[in-house]
């Protein structure tokens, strides 16, 4: 065992890069839960975006077209689960179980000729003087551009759901759909759009992981990310900075326990695979007293009747 | 403009006829997608629904049924109770492996002892095993008002490395020169579920999955707690008012499922599968929810669904061998399934209404 | 002659089943306060629903000042000066009352603004308001306040107010009466959806009166008397329901001090509550929504367990029992929330017998479950109670409103109580159904059982009860004889207004 080898700066870097694909996919999800809809769908949605973003990265030689793709790819899943639930009045949980048993199988089939290849590298920016700081410019200053886009999503939907006019209205119509809608706002839209922003973003944070954290495509390789993204949404109370602090939490577990294994601790790795699942769990009973800041209308369906 | 209208109350014929439409409506799109992989449609569909059924080597494939058509049934049926109920165990998977690890680890443990008494035991340590991982949940659920939902699904993830552990440790077979995985109960007589009748297929397992199909029936059509499971998935307020307890509720209906998904993981190791190891679980804890809601939440729905599902994995298996067809298009498939009994289910509840729309 | 503000004319919408309007004609004049008055059913929502573009009329057409008016949402209503005070209101709850109000804007201005102004016209118009209080935290006086505000905040022409006293204290209700009557002194037109007879004889210029989706006549309130308009309303001779006098016997049921606190977050937690009845009495409890009435049903019912000895039956302690201990020892209860609570929607009216009748009518055995008794127990309370439905075998959300109440009702009384207790019996249903409930509780009454009727309808309370408690945030009065109470001692049991001292008898 050498623990030594562990570099604390590498540490806190490749932890913000573990965090992100949860972070995005938490953030959309939290959107999607504030309109008033449980979306349990993340994870196929994800893994979708992973392998739609792979391959069109592959094909096109373009990372950022990859990114792009996989957004459009878990935004087009969600409109399955958009059109059961919104349309179709079918139950949310068993919609967003079907959408990640689909999306699972979906992008198996979609990936089998992917297996093995290299993605093209997403570049890190590189600022003159800054990133090369010591400490300082791997943690702050050395990333990839879709890392930092997390974090600037996380302050516009901070700042949409606080102090905008459409922030109100989706507050609202997650609040009491019944009430909003009979104050003249259209529930069923406001909860599609949200639903495809919650899907674009999963979908972001799929593409993140097959394109930047591991990279390559292996069938499966979301591994529960997306049921960690919903966990967190619970976690964070519904506010996207603890979203982000969360998503760093589970970033920094998930990394020391990569850490740990490759130090050879005298700990079996299944036991050090498993524990951001227990360390979830645990967080999850700490976090469930308190269900006050939950929206009040979440997963239940809405049909405007007389 | 189309729009939708209430029923006064749920259509019965509608209720019925969802499954086969969704079916119908699965082998169009599924057909679709075959040709798009460049597969022949209707000979792909063909070789999932009748080869296995009337094909040419249907004696070895209508055993098979049973065999892929147990487990599923076995652990929808105990899904179904929880689902009926708003009580959303869908970490079944994980109950069927830790089911496994128990049976197997029981039987094990008197290896190479030859005594009638060691399958009984080894049913009973399936069963506590999944009810076990199973009463984590639920008792999380009903200490602290944890989400049942994913707890479960995180306690998959646990299982599987679990098991992998096992497979490399505890159970890994002494004389397996250093290969992981135990033991072949096949080859360990007290603990071998063979068939009962050879070439049928036919393994207490099937028998545990008729018998649990005839209890949820009962259960839920005769009894009390059935009825109270019924009523709380309907109208929880009025499920306390009638007297119902929630937490009591919550660990009946996922011990429940947790058992009988332990059991259909203990049926399986000791029987077709043979042996513990690191891919012992194929899915059918995932599977198994598909066959719960096409089954609509109905004992005798579900018999026919986990059919229905074998059918599509022995089929799925042969159009793999006959015609390349990936084993995801057959994931795939059952997925859409799953979608498309969602959207027809609008049937049961709604009337399709065409005019102007009512409400601006 | 002047052109009125809003005209309708033949206004039609049917929906499967029924015709809710039917070629509806009336006018509201500039600065008229105009009552549309109707038995629950008559087609009041309706009707206002597509004045406020929520429905859109099959036929007929509106005119506002003339010009055509088809509103094809409600923000084109409210662009065209149309304002509404919803009777279940359309707020939310986790919301601060300047979002809300916001939320009900075209073009809400800055937050502080908003706030300034909110300050501003609750002050004109005598309506205090903190605009930075959480709502689900208000009263339901409060929350009354923060719907009207949105409405003035926005000058309309029109205002729509749907049975907006049917949460306010009688104190309340007056100081509502003032803002609006300065509000016709200003020049708006109120639409004033109402069945109570009294308030629209003191406040209204001009009544319409709805009946099955017609319009059956139209008066001048103040020069009819209250009697001549509830026969047009319901279009036969009412029957008042007949009680005798009776002796009480001894204290059946009995709950002393005690505290309950919040179930939920914007619930109302009970504060040393005592309350006693005696056999062949009926209790009536009132207050107004929202001021612990379900939490008080919940504890009587064995929804919400107590300490043992704080609810006592006969003088033993049954704190601890749960719903059906509570009915094998002849306490039954009908909550206020018909489907969902009461009975299970989606199944059939057979199942829902079963919901309360299992212990008492012997429809189980073990565990297992006799469902022929069950359908036989069914059919008698449909019988007995001219529940109007096809058979037991129908869904519970199929029944009309008053149907399923009958249903519910009667499911308890046919159970023979010893104790019975009421939530709301009579609400949303119509006036014959709403007789033939109370003489149901009346004949319980003097077979000997013990009656709780919480009810936020005085009227009803004065009519059925021996003595009258009140609940206020939780607290409840001590009971007085209801015979010769005046609608002031009530209110101020109600705890009057808000703001005003709270009177504990």
């Amino acid at each position: 065992m050498d623990l030594s080898a562990i570099n604390p700066v590498l540490l806190i870097a490749s932890l913000m890069v573990a965090a992100t694909p949860l972070l995005l996919a938490a953030i959309g999800e939290l959107v999607v839960e504030k309109s008033g809809v449980l979306n349990l769908g993340v994870e196929g949605m994800m893994i979708v975006g992973a392998i739609a973003g792979f391959a069109t990265a592959v094909e096109s030689g373009s990372p950022l077209l990859g990114f792009f793709a996989a957004a459009f790819a878990g935004a087009a899943l969600s409109v399955l689960f958009a059109i059961l639930t919104q349309f179709a009045q079918a139950n949310q949980v068993a919609s967003g179980l079907s959408l990640t048993l689909f999306g699972l199988g979906l992008s198996a089939l979609m990936g089998q000729s992917y297996v093995g290849v290299k993605p093209p590298r997403m570049g890190d920016i590189h600022i003159p003087v800054l990133s090369d700081l010591p400490v300082v410019g791997p943690i702050l200053f050395g990333h990839d551009i879709i890392l930092y886009f997390g974090i600037a999503l996380t302050a516009a939907v901070w700042w949409v759901l606080k102090y905008s006019r459409m922030g109100l209205v989706l507050r609202a119509v997650g609040e009491n759909h019944e009430a909003a809608h009979a104050l003249g706002y259209k529930v069923i839209r406001i909860r599609i759009l949200a639903i495809l922003f919650g899907g674009a973003c999963a979908g972001l944070g799929g593409a993140y992981i097959s394109l930047i954290r591991v990279p390559q495509w292996t069938e499966g390789m979301t591994a529960g990310i997306g049921w960690i993204a919903l966990a967190l949404v619970v976690f964070a109370s519904w506010k996207p900075w603890r979203a982000l602090l969360g998503a760093y939490l589970f970033g920094g577990v998930t990394v020391v326990q990569l850490n740990l294994q490759a130090a050879g601790v005298a700990i079996p790795v299944e036991y050090l695979a498993m524990s951001p699942y227990l360390i979830t769990i645990i967080v999850l009973v700490i976090l469930s007293a308190d269900k006050s800041s939950a929206p009040a209308s979440l997963g239940r369906n809405f049909h405007a009747s007389r | 403009m189309i729009r939708l209208e209430k029923r006064p109350q749920p259509s019965r014929a509608w209720s019925l006829a969802t499954p086969l439409v969704a079916v119908l409506a699965t082998m169009v799109f599924g057909g679709l997608l075959f040709a798009a992989l460049g597969k022949p449609p209707v000979e792909a569909i063909r070789t999932i629904f009748w080869e296995p059924l009337f094909g040419e080597f249907s004696f070895y494939y209508r055993p098979q049924l049973l065999v892929k058509g147990a487990p599923l049934v076995l652990i929808a049926i105990g899904l179904s109770l929880g689902f009926r109920a708003g009580i959303w165990n869908i970490g079944a998977e994980g109950q069927y492996i830790m089911g496994a690890i128990c049976g197997a680890g029981a039987g094990l443990a008197f290896y190479p002892l030859e005594a009638f008494y060691i399958f009984p035991i080894m049913v009973i340590a399936g069963a506590l095993g999944g009810w076990a991982w199973a009463m984590i949940p639920a008792i999380l659920k009903t200490r602290f008002g944890t989400n049942e939902i994913l707890v479960s699904l995180m306690l998959v993830y646990v299982a599987e490395q679990f098991l992998a552990s096992v497979s490399l440790g505890l159970l890994k077979n002494p004389e397996g020169f250093g290969f992981p995985g135990s033991r072949n109960l096949q080859a360990y007589d007290s603990a071998h579920n063979a068939e009962l009748i050879a070439g049928t297929g036919m393994h207490w397992g099937v028998v545990a999955a008729l018998i649990a199909v005839i209890f949820a029936y009962v259960l839920l059509n005769r009894h009390m707690t059935g009825y109270h499971i019924r009523l709380t998935g309907e109208a929880p307020r009025a499920a306390k008012f009638a007297g119902v307890n929630p937490a009591r509720l919550v660990l009946f209906c996922l011990g429940m499922s947790g058992a009988l998904a332990g059991l259909a993981g203990m049926f399986e190791v000791s029987g077709p599968s043979g042996q513990i190891s690191i891919d012992f679980n194929v899915g059918y804890g995932f599977t198994a929810i598909i066959v719960a809601f096409l089954g609509r939440l109905h004992p005798v729905g579900i018999l026919l669904a986990g059919g229905l599902m074998a059918l599509t994995y022995i089929g799925g298996d042969i159009a793999q061998s006959n015609l390349q067809l990936p084993a995801a298009a057959i994931q795939v498939f059952q997925g859409m399934l799953l979608f498309f009994l969602l959207a027809f289910d609008l049937l049961t509840n709604f009337r399709i209404a065409i005019g102007k729309p009512e409400v601006a | 002659m002047t052109v009125p503000l809003l005209s309708l004319q033949g206004l039609t919408k049917a929906y499967p089943g029924v015709v809710a309007n039917d070629s509806v004609s009336f006018d509201i004049g500039e600065g008229e306060v105009h009552a549309l008055l109707g038995e629950n059913g008559a087609g009041k929502s309706t009707l206002v629903k597509m004045i406020y573009g929520l429905v859109k009329p099959d036929s007929g057409q509106m005119l506002l000042r003339g010009a055509p008016f088809a509103p094809a949402e409600p923000r084109a209503a409210r662009a065209d000066g149309i304002a509404m005070v919803f009777q279940h209101f359309s707020l939310f709850d986790a919301l601060n009352v300047a979002e809300n109000i916001a939320l009900g804007m075209e073009n809400p201005p800055e937050m502080r603004d908003l706030a300034a102004r909110i300050r501003e016209v609750s002050e004109t118009y005598g309506l205090p308001l903190d605009p930075f209080r959480t709502v689900g935290d208000l009263s339901a006086g409060e929350r009354q306040r923060v719907e009207i505000i949105r409405c003035l905040l926005q000058d309309p022409k029109l205002l729509i107010m749907d049975e907006p006293t049917s949460v306010l204290t009688p104190q309340e209700v007056e100081i509502l009466f003032k803002t609006l009557q300065k509000l016709r002194a200003e020049g708006t037109s109120i639409l004033y959806i109402s069945h109570k007879l009294e308030e629209i004889r003191t406040l209204c210029d001009h009544a319409t009166i709805l009946r099955l989706g017609k319009n059956v006549g139209e008066c001048t309130p103040s020069e009819t008397s209250a009697r001549d308009m509830a026969e047009m309303m319901v279009g036969s001779s009412l029957q008042t329901p007949q009680r005798k006098t009776r002796e009480f016997g001894e204290v059946a049921m009995a709950i002393t001090g005690l505290s309950v606190p919040a179930p939920s977050a914007f619930g109302t937690s009970l504060k040393n509550v005592h309350l006693t009845v005696r056999k062949g009495e009926i209790l009536g409890i009132g207050g107004v929504a929202g001021n612990g009435q379900d939490e008080l049903l919940g504890v009587l019912s064995g929804e919400v367990l107590t300490a043992a000895d704080a609810v006592k039956l006969h003088g033993q302690p049954i704190g601890r029992h749960g719903p059906t201990a509570r009915r094998a020892l002849g306490v039954l209860a009908a909550p206020e929330e018909r489907l969902g609570h009461a009975a299970a929607p989606d199944m059939s009216l057979t199942e829902n017998a079963m919901l309360t009748g299992s212990v008492r009518e012997g429809l189980e055995k073990n565990g297992f479950l006799d469902w022929g008794k069950t359908k036989d127990f069914a059919e008698r309370i449909i019988k007995a109670f001219d529940v109007r439905t096809p058979g037991p075998g129908n869904a519970a959300r199929s029944l009309s409103g008053g149907n399923l109440q009958k249903f519910v009702i009667g499911r308890e009384v046919l159970q023979n109580p010893d104790v019975l207790v009421v939530n709301q019996p009579t609400w949303g249903v119509d006036a014959a159904a709403a007789a033939a409930i109370r003489q149901s509780l009346l004949d319980l009454a003097a077979k000997g059982a013990a009656v709780i009727c919480i009810s936020q309808d005085l009227d009803e309370l004065m009519e059925i009860s021996d003595s009258f408690a009140a609940l206020n945030e939780g607290r409840l009065s001590a009971p007085r004889e209801a015979a010769g109470l005046t609608v002031e001692e009530i209110g101020l049991m109600m705890g009057g207004a808000h703001g005003m001292e709270v009177a504990h008898v």
